[in-house]
């Protein structure tokens, strides 16, 4: 009647995707610096809870966005893709602060050079550390992918990247 | 005791295991050999002249790649070079890196009741790289023995459990020596460079 993507089904889609982003269950992966800037924004004056982001949860089977704020170290990293891998689809993760993008100003034996090198992200929030504003910004165009994203919660693999010796 | 005195103390104590001593910039320093740091130690800690009984920090230097590059210069805020503050006292001259050996360990002690510190300073060599270890005077130095061990190498004789501190166990090589690759990682997991 309605055909493959008719009145019915794009409404729900819609309607899901609006629940999923005013309802959103982050994890705060939580190692550095940015932890004080990711607390301003949680606490009132910015009023990360106007967003619908305001209960984080210390699990990561209740969690649906991994904010992963601060430095990764190698021997950090196989504890955060653990948490990522048992975090329950639909999942999103934010990569909060410079370190995490890209390694910051970290070049040497212990940093991660960007958390993007074993899992997937959704919102790059720079800054040494991001101020809320810029957080809060990240945090709009993270529910503007969640609205656009399709019901099932599946985005497309990875891109495979080059393995460097 | 104030800097000088304190490096007279431990000469007169210690005549045979003093290598050198300096008072750079006011700060008391000695250079002891291995062999004498553990009696030397206890002497600090439990002698009531000296009552040392806070180990504040424990290090080492690498030297070998020392005087290879210029040094940068300090600067002020506006970025124009300058020396160092003229209050600092700066009588008696830094001497230089401890000759052949290439690590030097370094103690730093202080008394809280008599309120004056004294640095201890152990040239080590390549070759044979142990001292001994302080564990059973300050059980502070466990963490920070352990910490040396993994940046440096160096082993400490006498350790409860030298095992590294900061990095993982699967690491290879000791990363603060300056011939370990500045940028050289050693992922557990992920891309490798």
């Amino acid at each position: 009647m309605f055909g493959d993507a008719g009145f019915l089904t794009s409404r729900i889609e819609e309607a899901i995707g609006w629940a999923r982003k005013f309802s959103i269950f982050q994890y705060p992966f939580v190692t550095a610096c940015c932890g004080m800037e990711y607390m301003a924004t949680a606490c009132s004056h910015y009023d990360v809870d106007r967003f619908g982001a305001g209960l984080p949860r210390f699990s990561p089977r209740q969690a649906d966005v991994l904010f992963v704020v601060g430095t990764i170290s190698h021997k950090m990293l196989p504890v955060l893709k653990r948490i990522y891998d048992q975090m329950a689809e639909p999942k999103w993760v934010v990569s909060f602060g410079v370190c995490t993008c890209t390694g910051g100003f970290y070049d040497n034996y212990a940093t991660v050079m960007g958390i993007d090198t074993i899992m997937p992200v959704d919102v790059y929030i720079p800054g040494c550390p991001p101020r809320p504003e810029y957080v809060l910004d990240g945090l709009l165009k993270l529910q503007a992918k969640m609205q656009a994203q399709h019901s099932s919660g599946r985005r497309p693999e990875p891109e495979p990247r080059p393995e460097f010796e | 005791m104030n800097a000088d005195a304190l490096i007279q103390a431990v000469k007169d104590r210690f005549p045979q295991g003093v290598i050198a001593s300096h008072c750079y910039r006011g700060d008391a320093t000695v250079l002891l050999g291995r062999e004498v740091l553990p009696e030397v130690a206890r002497t600090l800690k439990t002698d009531p002249a000296f009552q040392m009984n806070f180990l504040m920090d424990l290090t080492a230097v690498d030297f070998s790649a020392f005087g290879t590059r210029p040094s940068p210069a300090f600067f002020n805020s506006s970025g124009v070079g300058m020396g160092p503050r003229p209050q600092i006292p700066d009588q008696d001259p830094w001497p230089g890196p401890p000759g052949p050996a290439r690590f030097l360990v370094v103690y730093h002690f202080f008394s809280l009741p008599l309120k004056h510190r004294l640095r201890l300073e152990v040239p080590l060599d390549e070759a044979d790289l142990e001292v001994d270890s302080l564990t059973s005077l300050w059980a502070g130095a466990n963490w920070l023995e352990r910490e040396v061990w993994d940046m440096f190498g160096i082993r400490f004789r006498g350790h409860p459990d030298l095992k590294r501190i900061l990095m993982y166990e699967e690491f290879v090589g000791h990363p603060l020596r300056k011939d370990y690759p500045v940028n050289k990682r050693q992922p557990l997991i992920g891309p490798r460079n």
